[in-house]
């Protein structure tokens, strides 16, 4: 079904979104999250973004202190879903003006509304960044 | 609230008011109140019932951003209710031409979550024509989620939906020549890449496209795809089109083109290989691999192997190292396992296990001749000795038993690598073995006679650890056998050191000094016993099974869990055990002293008592082997006319007992069978037999664990009739298929076992009544014929079932003045049985009292004038003999 969770991790490794696709209880999340990043944050800039880690794909792509990680099927197409982290942080520039670690921990529920719109259900939805800020600034606006 | 369900605390005191969020009027509220509950429930959550209702007028409402929240959260979280309540609206609003883009699209992936939960929401005939014309729909936010339903659609029955197919290759080609495309909806000056992506994936699904027309569309649309993307400067540029390309390259393998366009792709692959991005050399190699397994493009890709080689030098080699695996084949073994071998001391650790793996298969596979593979496998030990798992040598040992010519070859290799100051312990095991059965193919050679090599081998004894010990033993055991003439002071110096590990703490070691001790004094017995190793059966490579196994897994689960299956790898070398046993009995019978000697007298049923006298004959005395007891239960059980061969039984016994004793007895019969023992792919987890006797004693707990799975088991008992209920638990995140449970009952027991499901889903636990009814007593114990298979691992288990004759008693209190004359109502046997239980270990009374209980033997307290004394009573029940008192006293 795609897409399994979306993660933001600052270089710490402190949690700073995180939403998932399929249910899984509070410890498994920990667990799961726990063991990813520390997988993810010690490679470095010489390896390719794609892990593998029990049955998913981790995607990930950092941004100056942030880590974005995406857990997809093993036979999604990795290289589509690098752009569409990209896209996403394009979308949240866009929306915030140079999107930073602060605007996504003090703005966390703008983040989700963005993020529910671009993805539901582990499928992506719209990728068109006006079509995606529409219900988040009418969201402002009242 | 998110923020601190983010941090991984539980925050259920807030779902009540997210709920209730979602009824307010106003919109943030609204908003707010769906999100955080799409994002806090399942959809098996009680409060999700309650605002069925509101979601449903949001849903059929006027407000098109109300409809959207509502399909979102319906979309994310809707559960099997949802799916029956409001599929019929979501389908209206999908198809509806008068909604905007925005509603229609929630719409479509809302159904498609519905569709998932209850496939029925979607009824074929109609819906594949329906589904054509969302396909012609212009406003790409709506194709891309039509696009996702149809996938997962297609991936069910692709038959139904042919008609989608020219509307998907006509989508394809308006997006690959970027006609008609919003410039919102451009990327980088691509259209759309995730749409062209998602369209291709569904393209995928079909088997073959018939109609030449649109096949030749597709293939002008992909060659213009393959053709037109250029390595360019901006990463994300780069990075969106050739996710493009990826996609056409799996549909180019799916479709089987011609061979021009398989050779175009495998160009490409090679160029990316050979890039400096990682990203796309890592899918590059990830797809030649692919490739590799749907056409016969080896040829071609053999080209680039240079190119793969060096690859390896790279941080991620998982893909190289799995494309290598793939195209080796008998041309190139030699020089790719070379390659991996020079590799291996300079690889990263976590990866090395693996790496040995692959190269001891592909040595085998594709060894062009033996004594290379013998090299190889040397070799590998020498690099890598800790990654090294036991299959590995294990298999080399039956490569050598199994051929004559081989064998001095082995023995004079393995001598060399001895001879090197540091040696690891594999290689030491692999030594002894090869030493101890073929040193003597040597002998005339210089610097090999018995006493050198034994000299040698003595050498590592203080270094290694105590599973090698044993190994080393039997090799000495064995050289001073082939020793012909007998060399005097060899002989006395192996007898000193098993006489030096005979009083070892380790069973296992004691036990072979102890036999070899005297199995060496024995002097012509010797010859038979510690003759050569039979052949070895031909079978599959245990090596390659464990390959597949681990190919199912990620690289590191994988590594664990091997290292978990290498647990049980004290295999013997011992030959034939049995005459061994025989003539030297290791258990000493008579130095225990005889503490207790509990009386047991059975009344009215003998069955009952034997049972228990097994029973406790397995989990509380030491008997020796030998014992006559199996006379005697033969005796007791014959006038009963009971079926089961009375010697099956006893050595049921012998095998209670060795496990009790754990040490010098525990030859049980996997033992026996010399090194290869096949094994399951998969371990279980804890004893069988032991979670099994302890399941005698209680009514739930664990039949049996492995990795994969867990199976309870939970029994009320009343009477002749017992209800077991077996609870299957998938411990994965893989269903588990082909799932077959079997009862195997015996005579006296009739079973129903009600249907197993086929598969078991990810997590889950599917529970399995089982109906027993007791038709009259035996001693015979049901057996569970279990088997599923996870990937491409077939396990298959027998378990015994605890519903044995204990189950079927009924502990009742019998006052004093009705116990005696019933006991002395009943004269000698059959009905009466005494019996002295010989050898036992002292064991306090309260213990005693506390077993006879937990087999539902009551105990009376002061009923017996002697304190020493127990007494117990209890009912038998079964079809045939209906209620029975028995009694017990010692």
């Amino acid at each position: 079904m795609g897409i399994r969770f979306i993660l933001m991790v600052n270089k710490q490794g402190q949690t700073r979104l995180a939403q998932y696709f399929e249910w899984l209880t509070l410890e498994e999340r920990r667990a799961l999250e726990g063991e990813i990043v520390r997988k993810c944050l010690a490679r470095n800039e010489q390896q390719c973004s794609f892990v593998e880690h029990r049955n998913y794909k981790i995607v990930y792509r950092r941004y100056a202190s942030l880590f974005f990680l995406v857990g997809v099927d093993n036979d999604e197409n990795e290289l589509a879903i690098l752009e569409f982290i990209h896209l996403l942080v394009e979308t949240m520039d866009r929306h915030f003006g140079n999107v930073c670690e602060l605007d996504i921990m003090f703005h966390l529920e703008k983040a989700h509304f963005m993020l529910e719109e671009m993805v539901m259900n582990g499928c992506i939805v719209e990728t068109s960044k006006a079509n995606i800020l529409t219900p988040v600034q009418l969201l402002e606006k009242t | 609230m998110l923020y601190i369900y983010m941090l991984g605390y539980d925050v259920d005191f807030g779902h009540m008011e997210a709920v209730s969020l979602i009824s307010a009027p106003k919109y943030p509220e609204k908003q707010v109140g769906y999100i955080v509950t799409s994002c806090l429930l399942n959809e098996n959550h009680d409060f999700l019932r309650l605002a069925i209702n509101t979601v449903r007028n949001d849903i059929i409402g006027r407000n098109e951003t109300f409809q959207c929240l509502a399909l979102t959260m319906v979309g994310n979280i809707g559960g099997r209710e949802f799916a029956e309540s409001l599929a019929p609206d979501v389908q209206k609003l999908l198809l509806s031409s008068s909604c905007r883009p925005l509603v229609r699209k929630k719409a479509a992936l809302c159904l498609l979550r519905l569709y998932r939960k209850n496939p029925d929401v979607v009824n074929v005939d109609g819906w594949a024509d329906r589904m054509a014309q969302l396909l012609d729909e212009r406003d790409l936010g709506v194709l891309t989620s039509s696009m996702s339903l149809l996938v997962a659609l297609v991936s069910n029955n692709h038959e139904a939906y042919w008609s989608c197919l020219p509307k998907c290759v006509k989508t394809l080609e308006r997006l690959a020549r970027n006609q008609d495309i919003p410039q919102e909806y451009t990327y980088y000056g691509i259209p759309s890449p995730w749409l062209q992506v998602k369209t291709m994936r569904a393209l995928q699904y079909f088997p073959t496209i018939e109609d030449p027309y649109t096949r030749r569309t597709l293939f002008e649309v992909l060659q213009r795809i393959l053709m037109g993307t250029d390595v360019v400067k901006n990463v994300n540029k780069n990075n969106a089109s050739h996710a493009v390309l990826f996609e056409a390259l799996a549909l180019v393998m799916h479709l089987d083109a011609e061979k021009e366009m398989m050779s175009q792709c495998v160009a490409l692959l090679g160029k990316f290989i050979a890039v400096r991005e990682p990203n796309i050399r890592y899918l590059g190699l990830e797809n030649m691999t692919r490739m590799l397994m749907v056409t016969d493009a080896q040829e071609i890709i053999k080209r680039h192997q240079a190119q793969i080689i060096t690859s390896l030098k790279d941080p991620d080699i998982r893909r190289a190292l799995d494309l290598l695996y793939g195209m080796c084949d008998v041309t190139n073994a030699k020089d790719i396992v070379e390659e991996l071998l020079q590799y291996l001391s300079s690889a990263d650790f976590t990866m090395r296990e693996e790496l040995s793996l692959k190269a001891a298969i592909l040595a085998e596979k594709f060894a062009p001749d033996l004594s290379w593979y013998v090299d190889v496998i040397f070799q590998l030990i020498d690099k890598a000795g800790d990654f090294i798992s036991d299959d590995i040598w294990f298999r080399v040992v039956q490569f050598v038993t199994n051929n004559d010519d081989l064998q001095p070859y082995a023995a004079a290799k393995v001598k060399e690598y001895l001879e090197k100051p540091a040696v690891h312990e594999t290689m030491v095991k692999v030594s002894a073995y090869i030493l101890g059965e073929y040193s003597h193919l040597l002998a005339r050679r210089p610097g090999c006679s018995p006493k050198e090599i034994f000299g040698i081998l003595h050498e590592k004894l203080p270094t290694v650890s105590t599973t090698t010990i044993p190994i080393l033993l039997s090799a000495y055991a064995k050289i001073l056998m082939h020793t012909q003439p007998p060399d005097q002071e060899l002989q006395s110096q192996i007898w000193a050191i098993f006489n030096k590990y005979e009083s070892c703490i380790d069973a296992e070691i004691q036990q072979r000094a102890v036999e070899y001790f005297a199995l060496c004094q024995k002097g012509a017995a010797l010859m038979d016993i510690l003759a050569e190793m039979p052949k070895f059966p031909e079978r599959k490579s245990s090596l390659i099974k464990r390959a597949e196994y681990s190919e199912a897994d990620t690289a590191e689960q994988s590594a664990i869990k091997l290292r978990a299956q290498q647990q049980p790898s004290n295999a013997l070398v011992v030959t034939d055990q049995p005459p061994a046993n025989g003539a030297t009995s290791p258990v000493p019978v008579g130095p225990l002293s005889l503490a207790m000697v509990p009386s047991m007298i059975t009344t009215e049923d003998h069955t009952s008592t034997d049972q228990a006298l097994s029973q406790q004959n397995g989990s509380l005395t030491k008997v020796d082997p030998q014992h006559p007891s199996a006379d005697l239960l033969g005796d007791l059980l014959g006038p009963l006319a009971i079926e089961g061969p009375p010697g099956a039984t006893v050595q049921s016994e012998h095998n209670a007992v060795s496990r009790l004793e754990g040490g010098p007895d525990a030859v049980d019969g996997s033992a026996i069978v010399p090194v290869e023992e096949q094994r399951n792919t998969v371990q279980p987890i804890g004893n069988i037999a032991e979670r099994f006797h302890a399941l005698c004693l209680k009514d739930s707990g664990v039949l049996y664990e492995d990795p994969y799975i867990q199976i309870g088991i939970k029994a009320e008992w009343r009477a002749h009739h017992g209800r077991l209920v077996l609870f299957l638990g998938n411990k994965n995140t893989a269903p588990l298929v082909s799932v077959q449970a079997l009862m195997l009952p015996p005579a006296h027991l009739k079973m129903e076992l009600s249907l197993v499901p086929d598969t078991i889903p990810p997590r889950a636990q599917v529970q399995c009544p089982l109906e027993v009814v007791n038709l009259r007593p035996s001693r015979d114990v049901a057996v569970l014929d279990f088997s599923y298979k996870f990937g491409t691992n077939m396990v298959n288990v027998k378990l015994r079932l605890p519903a044995v004759l204990n189950k079927f008693l009924q502990p009742i209190p019998v006052p004093a003045e009705e116990f005696f004359p019933q006991w002395r109502s009943l004269s000698g046997p059959p009905l009466k049985l005494q019996e002295v239980v010989r050898g036992v270990r002292p064991m306090p009374l309260p213990e005693m009292a506390n077993l006879l209980n937990s087999f539902r033997l009551m105990t009376c307290p002061g009923l017996d004038p002697n304190p020493n004394n127990l007494v117990a009573s209890t009912t038998f029940y079964s079809e045939s003999t209906h209620a029975m008192l028995c009694l017990v006293r010692n």
